[in-house]
């Protein structure tokens, strides 16, 4: 790590004052703060959610909160984090400020339109947070029909309108990070000199773009039935149940991949900048990204092999999905590969990286279980799929998100954090997961099933692991929280390359100026190219 | 790259298809033509649809990458629609309830 000397040069952060300026800015890089502020407020708030729930779980009967109660926060805690949290996580906030840094460009193609993705945003979040205040809604985060369209007595459209809003979000960032990617490149870089955060990052964006508007239309259908009686899910009226479940997870299984790819831009980045050495297969990494994202869309049938689907669909979609292990092994060999005699630091950034690969690759592999069809029957809605996804989300896109805000901090705030503390709590989250959740792999096998707030008294151990370890869970993303407000004022001053990296990103000053760049640079090497960064440091 | 001006005489020449294709809608829809009700309205619908978007939205004067983007949209369209009725025309194949 390079230490850095007082040096006052006009920045971001400092260019201007005043709330005015924060709320009119166009900056990309306060609008990845104003996110940064948005999500961490609904990270938080899906926390105190999942902290009751652990809580109701620790005694097998429902003593704590009604079975209604839990309803409520087991939605609310799913609804906030995917679609307040999750999606926009890395996109929103690391995509937006890093994008334009790493393409050597002034701004985002369309930085009017980036603020108004945060204000829809915004919007749509306060429709949800409107819906909790008065009432909450009961559906769990999938919204499935007929409970919500015709018995649940919940705001249910209301809390789909919100949901509705934030998706025109979500596609507005993914255009303009995709024509940015097109249209702005800084001179000499190239398709494949790009880094393979751009790369993830852009094949988000296709996502983005492409499967939102389903799950618009999708919310938009079920308030059409719960409010105007017209017939397209509920037989009664001329409509199939199932009909939902194909359009709802059209989007939301691709979403999956919304939150993990650009988690896999960032651990690329993170591994190959720890090892000092370009990642290896770099074309294969960037092609699995697109890859992903194309397979990710064929899939979606393997959450409803109990649903109702026809068997023959069901086989089709679990041969799918089988295919989609594919890209994502070849990003985790890779990663691996780049290890391989690499000249490797154990910084916190590289810490959440590891704890990434772990994780992610328990958490793919149990996919693979889950799309064959006679393991999925056994165990559909229990504690297994709980597991299996909370690996992928919390343990895969969620320690990404903290590799990546550590490693990229003193270039947003142009302070160092305490590594010590940055140490300890990378150790503490990655303890804190597996006992929260390792323990849900063996009870839902068991036949545990999720969504139940009172169970037999054979599951309270594994409960009891599971809220111990939410407990340290807890602790270990409070202790970043903490600290990362700390630095602002107290820690030492940031240079502007302090990990000796490679990207565009770190030849400017941190934080950087208002427009990025004194010069717009001219890209001459391929990404990760570290003898240049030598002959720097020496020059 | 150069806009490319469309003259009012197109812009009119498609509207008056639009209009034509509306009637035909209307003239179809008054007439019971078995199980081709359904097609003959989405094709009609397809052939509106195609219009706007070449003509009144430019795709017909646009870049290959425009049009990729396009063709894409309707691509996932299809998509979805394909693995669907995958669902939907196997079921009861079996003939166990549910299957």
């Amino acid at each position: 790590m390079i230490t850095a000397t007082v040096e006052a040069r006009d920045n971001y952060l400092t260019h201007e004052y005043g709330v005015k300026s924060w709320l009119l800015t166009k900056d990309h890089k306060r609008i990845a703060l104003l996110y940064l502020a948005s999500i961490t407020f609904f990270f938080f708030l899906g926390g105190i959610f999942a902290t009751i729930i652990r809580l109701e779980l620790l005694t097998p009967p429902g003593d704590l909160v009604s079975s209604q109660t839990y309803n409520k926060l087991f939605s609310l805690h799913g609804i906030i984090m995917v679609f307040l949290f999750l999606i926009p996580s890395i996109p929103a906030t690391l995509g937006n400020f890093l994008v334009p840094m790493m393409l050597g460009c002034k701004d985002l193609a369309f930085p009017k339109l980036n603020l108004l993705s945060w204000y829809i945003f915004v919007v749509g979040g306060l429709f949800v947070l409107y819906a909790m205040l008065i009432g909450g809604v009961d559906t769990g985060w999938t919204f499935y029909v007929p409970l919500s369209t015709s018995y649940a007595n919940t705001y249910v459209i209301l809390t789909a309108v919100g949901v509705f809003i934030t998706g025109f979000s979500s596609i507005l960032t993914g255009l303009n990070f995709i024509v940015t990617v097109h249209r702005m490149r800084a001179p000499g870089l190239t398709w494949f000199r790009l880094p393979l955060f751009i790369w993830s990052t852009y094949a988000t964006s296709v996502i983005q773009v492409l499967g939102t508007p389903v799950i618009a239309v999708t919310l938009l259908l079920v308030a059409l039935e719960r409010g105007f009686h017209l017939g397209i899910f509920d037989p009664a009226l001329g409509g199939d149940p199932v009909l939902f479940q194909h359009l709802f997870w059209f989007y939301s299984h691709p979403a999956v991949y919304i939150m993990v790819l650009p988690a896999m831009g960032v651990v690329s980045e993170l591994v190959s900048t720890y090892s000092r050495k370009k990642v290896f297969g770099y074309k294969f990494v960037a092609f699995a990204s697109v890859a992903i994202a194309i397979l990710g869309f064929l899939v979606w049938g393997h959450h409803m092999f109990v649903a109702g689907q026809s068997v023959y669909a069901s086989m089709v979609f679990s041969m799918l999905s089988y295919l989609v292990a594919v890209p994502s092994a070849i990003k985790v060999f890779n990663w691996t590969a780049t290890l391989y005699k690499g000249s490797i630091s154990y910084d916190t950034p590289m810490l959440y990286a590891f704890g990434f690969i772990g994780l992610f690759t328990m958490g793919g592999l149990t996919g693979t279980f889950l799309a064959s069809l006679g393991f999925d029957v056994h165990v559909t809605d229990t504690y297994f799929v709980v597991a299996h996804f909370h690996y992928i989300m919390v343990g895969g896109t969620m320690m990404a998100y903290l590799g990546g805000l550590h490693y990229w901090w003193p270039k947003i705030s142009g302070r160092m954090y305490p590594e010590g503390w940055a140490k300890l709590s990378a150790l503490v989250v990655f303890l804190g997961f597996n006992l929260t959740f390792f323990p849900q792999f063996i009870m839902g096998y068991l036949g545990m099933p999720r969504r139940y707030h009172a169970y037999p008294e054979e599951f309270q151990v594994y409960h009891v692991l599971s809220t111990a370890g939410a407990s340290v869970l807890a602790v270990g993303y409070l202790i970043p929280a903490m600290y990362f407000i700390w630095s602002l004022r107290y820690g030492p001053i940031a240079p502007d390359n302090p990990w000796r990296a490679t990207g565009l990103e770190w030849q400017t000053s941190s934080p950087p100026p208002p427009d990025n760049f004194e010069i717009t640079p001219v890209v001459t090497h391929e990404a990760y190219d570290y003898s240049v960064v030598e002959e720097m440091t020496v020059g | 790259m150069a806009e490319h001006i469309v003259t009012k005489k197109q812009y009119a020449y498609v509207f008056v298809i639009l209009l034509v294709l509306t009637l035909g809608t209307t003239v179809a829809g008054n007439m019971d033509l078995g199980p081709f009700n359904v097609v003959v309205a989405l094709v009609i619908a397809v052939i509106k649809a195609s219009l706007v978007v070449l003509f009144f939205m430019h795709v017909y004067w646009s870049t290959k990458l425009t049009r990729l983007v396009a063709v894409s949209g309707i691509a996932w369209l299809g998509l979805l629609l394909w693995l669907t009725l995958t669902d939907m025309i196997s079921r009861g194949w079996l003939g166990v309830p549910g299957k």
